[in-house]
């Protein structure tokens, strides 16, 4: 189950449509251990692509040093889908690789109403959980 | 000769859960394989045949190694190398 705040999660839909079509993506950090997404740090879709995204490879090490310094870790990792269905395609299967993160993904592929589910996904399985937003 | 590599969680079952791990070597290359003397399984984890897999990243110290001398790096007693492996992926 996802616990996020309604801040965050307008945070992360608003990003997925200012960045629309191309791939939104980022992490929200949170102390390490508590499974609760306290910090919200959009980041660059280095690949700029309305199919693709991918961490910058140098702001990745960056955030992920900040993180550390923090003893924080990233419990939500989010990327948004422009033109398909909020659910982990293939290579989003593949690549995931933070065993204890929360794997959220928006579809901006209606104009009206933005989707936003969450996902487990480790050794290449996928389970969907809830998402409980709190005010 | 002592050179820190931090490891990332997801790779952390081949060292035996410790974030990081020391070894040595004068580039990447030997720095790899020295480390999977000790960590059995760990270098095919970052190389695949003579390159390093696209999507892991490897930083001698502030430096993403891809525009240094990728597998040829060289490195030297002080340095440290961190892995993450890349944050990406698609709609398909």
């Amino acid at each position: 189950m996802l616990t996020i705040s309604r801040a965050l999660y307008e945070k992360v839909i608003e990003h997925a449509r200012k960045d629309h079509p191309d791939e939104a993506c980022g992490v929200i950090a949170g102390p390490i251990g508590t499974d609760r997404p306290t910090r919200f740090i959009p980041m660059q879709n280095a690949e700029r692509s309305p199919t693709f995204y991918r961490f910058d490879s140098l702001e990745q090490l960056r955030v992920w040093r900040e993180m550390d310094d923090n003893d924080e870790e990233p419990v939500v990792i989010y990327h948004s889908h422009t033109a398909t269905q909020a659910y982990p395609s293939r290579t989003d299967i593949s690549y995931a690789s933070e065993p204890q993160a929360h794997y959220v993904l928006v579809s901006t592929r209606d104009e009206a109403e933005t989707e936003f589910r969450s996902y487990l996904i480790t050794d290449g399985e996928v389970t969907e959980e809830p998402v409980v937003v709190t005010e | 000769m002592a050179i820190e590599v931090r490891i990332p969680t997801i790779l952390r079952t081949y060292t035996g859960g410790a974030k990081a791990v020391e070894g040595s070597g004068a580039t990447l290359d030997e720095l790899l394989n020295n480390l999977d003397a000790a960590h059995g399984g760990l270098r095919e984890r970052l190389v695949d045949g003579e390159k390093l897999r696209r999507f892991v990243n490897v930083y001698l110290n502030d430096e993403d190694v891809r525009f240094l001398g990728g597998l040829e790096t060289p490195v030297k007693d002080g340095d440290t190398v961190t892995v993450l492996p890349a944050v990406a992926g698609g709609a398909r």
